[in-house]
């Protein structure tokens, strides 16, 4: 069970990974700082806590797989692998650069603890199921998570992925959407409306939890209850905001693509230093 | 073609308990064998080919070698981000078998034909790329699949192909078969158009010019070898493919050939634009677009009889 010293280091492991973040994005000028802060507290409760996975074995047959379907927040992967013991400060170095180690999309090493190459948004739910219903069959332990973002669920492919889940009763799969509201464009409630997102994935034979994605406590319990039902597979709706952390980035669509300039980045640090 | 690869298939599978069988809910009453033999190792994933290669791959990096097996155009181009992401890049495990090239599908309409498969899997990451021209050469590609780790496309025509070998060939994936020697000549040819290649040589022989017959039943990785050792001794060369004449057999071997200074003539028999209205089963389609025996030998006859310094029967 969760307590309340495992939140608070679980809480100081995300202000880490925050500042990890920006200051990336500001050393490379790469985009996505607000999906990436947006999905911190669910990777870092993963990854501290509730995969089995370990640094000194990364390639471990019956370890947990994390698919990161939405490529893009790729930073919160590799900074979060960091803090974990699967990426050195070098492979962090290497992020974005020419004759570098870190593009700014996902690329598969299960030596440093990326499981599938993402970029191209609606892939991973599909991989997933594969691995989880190969899981089945051979009777392993293992679950499969696929951290999939909100906008993606724009992409067809997603819920053809849905529908194999629910048919194959894949219990060992779990899907966590970032719902953080917002797409590339605009809010997602403007471009495609997904106000019934959690009467939609039960519809499709789902069991669903609907949680705060920045409330730990929260997090930690739903990834506790898993797996939610004996016959479905699982989805964690974690309503987050875009920008978390960061005042002025919070909820605005201008950090999807920006990097912060030099006044903007003082400010940040000096938010999440006092956070 | 197709029932002898899935046949063989049943034979691989019961010796590797490791192989899968996906399909996008098509091939009735093809794969009952396969079903009820290993049913728990066939998926029918439904009408979903974009899932259908996601789930492969999340199956191939789980230890398991997969065939899919659709229509070329739901496999091929519906999910061709999928393949050139999650199998190619990634390095898969993966077959891909698509059924129906060029008109095999003749009455039932464009949506169903295979013209531009050659085309989009050559220019794929890590993928081989095979053709068998009967259900002889099925059978032998679909043994020498299990061979090859990673992901491959195999492009088959549908049923009652054929037959183009007595015995088994050797057939050796990358590498040109040749069916036929003649000295004048040389006809590159693929898949389904293998008997019409033969055909062409037959009736040229009677008029004098010796041809040689080369089956590309692998399209990559191409034997660019064979292809420049032939274009050093022979001054015409033509390429036959069910494909549109754009990216397939005849522009790979033309690429090879302007890189090796050939000064010959040149021909690619396939599809061109305009794909026009004609509508007919796939003799019919092949006759329209002049994919015929008659067509090309006397197209490549009237080459023979302009190169100079020849004179050719007639």
């Amino acid at each position: 069970m969760t307590t309340s010293c495992d939140i608070g280091r679980l809480s100081e492991i995300s202000k880490t990974i925050r500042r990890e973040i920006l200051e990336l994005i500001y050393r490379t000028r790469s985009p996505h700082i607000g999906p990436s802060f947006s999905i911190v507290e669910v990777l870092v409760a993963l990854y501290f806590k509730y995969l089995n996975v370990d640094p000194a074995d990364p390639s471990k047959a019956d370890r947990d797989r994390l698919i990161m379907s939405k490529g893009h927040a790729c930073l919160t992967l590799y900074t979060v692998l960091k803090e974990r013991g699967f990426l050195s400060a070098d492979d962090l170095k290497g992020f974005a650069k020419n004759g570098g180690t870190l593009e700014q999309h996902p690329n598969r090493d299960v030596s440093k603890g990326i499981e599938l190459s993402t970029g191209s948004l609606g892939h991973g739910l599909s991989v997933g199921a594969g691995m989880a219903f190969a899981a089945k069959k051979d009777g392993k332990k293992q679950r499969v998570f696929v951290i999939l973002g909100d906008g993606e669920l724009n992409e067809g492919a997603i819920w053809e992925a849905v529908m194999f889940a629910s048919q194959h009763k894949l219990n060992n799969l779990v899907s966590v959407v970032d719902c953080n509201g917002m797409q590339a464009l605009g809010y997602t409630k403007d471009i495609i409306d997904l106000a019934h997102l959690s009467d939609t994935w039960k519809s499709f034979g789902w069991a669903v939890r609907e949680v705060n994605g920045h409330n730990l406590a929260e997090v930690c319990t739903s990834l506790e209850g898993l797996p939610f039902s004996e016959d479905k597979p699982n989805v964690i709706l974690a309503r987050t905001v875009k920008g978390k952390g960061v005042s002025f980035m919070e909820n605005k669509l201008l950090w999807h693509y920006r990097a912060p300039d030099e006044r903007e980045y003082e400010a940040a640090i000096k938010e999440l230093n006092n956070a | 073609m197709r029932d002898t690869f899935v046949k063989h298939l049943c034979d691989m599978a019961q010796r590797d308990t490791d192989l899968y069988l996906l399909t996008g809910d098509l091939g009735f009453r093809l794969f009952d064998e396969f079903r009820e033999r290993f049913s728990d190792r066939f998926l029918d994933m439904g009408i979903a080919e974009q899932n259908m290669i996601g789930v492969a791959a999340g199956l191939a990096l789980s230890g398991k070698k997969v065939y899919c097996y659709s229509i070329i155009p739901f496999l091929v181009m519906r999910a061709y981000e999928q393949i050139r992401v999650d199998i190619a890049y990634h390095n898969l495990d993966v077959k891909l078998v698509g059924v129906g090239g060029g008109f095999t599908y003749g009455m039932e309409g464009f949506t169903h034909f295979g013209l531009e498969d050659f085309a989009l899997m050559r220019s794929l990451p890590n993928m081989t790329v095979v053709v068998p021209a009967d259900p002889v050469e099925a059978r032998c590609v679909a043994e020498l699949s299990a061979t090859v780790a990673g992901p491959m496309y195999i492009r088959l025509g549908r049923t009652g192909d054929p037959v183009l070998h007595d015995a088994t060939p050797p057939l050796e994936i990358g590498k040109a078969m040749i069916l036929r020697e003649g000295v004048d000549a040389s006809i590159f040819v693929t898949g389904s158009m293998a008997a019409v290649a033969l055909s062409v040589a037959d009736r040229l022989e009677h008029t004098g010019i010796a041809a040689t017959v080369i089956n590309m039943h692998t399209l990559k990785p191409l034997d660019v070898e064979t292809i420049k050792s032939t274009a050093s001794t022979r001054k015409i060369i033509i390429s036959i493919e069910e494909h549109n004449i754009s990216g397939g057999l005849g522009s790979a071997i033309g690429e090879v050939l302007l890189e090796s200074h050939y000064h010959g003539l040149f021909k690619r028999f396939g599809i061109s634009e305009p794909l026009g209205t004609a509508m007919g089963d796939a003799d019919f389609l092949r006759d329209t677009h002049g994919l015929t025996a008659d067509n090309i030998f006397q197209q490549i006859f009237d080459m023979a009889r302009k190169e100079k310094g020849k004179s050719y029967g007639n």
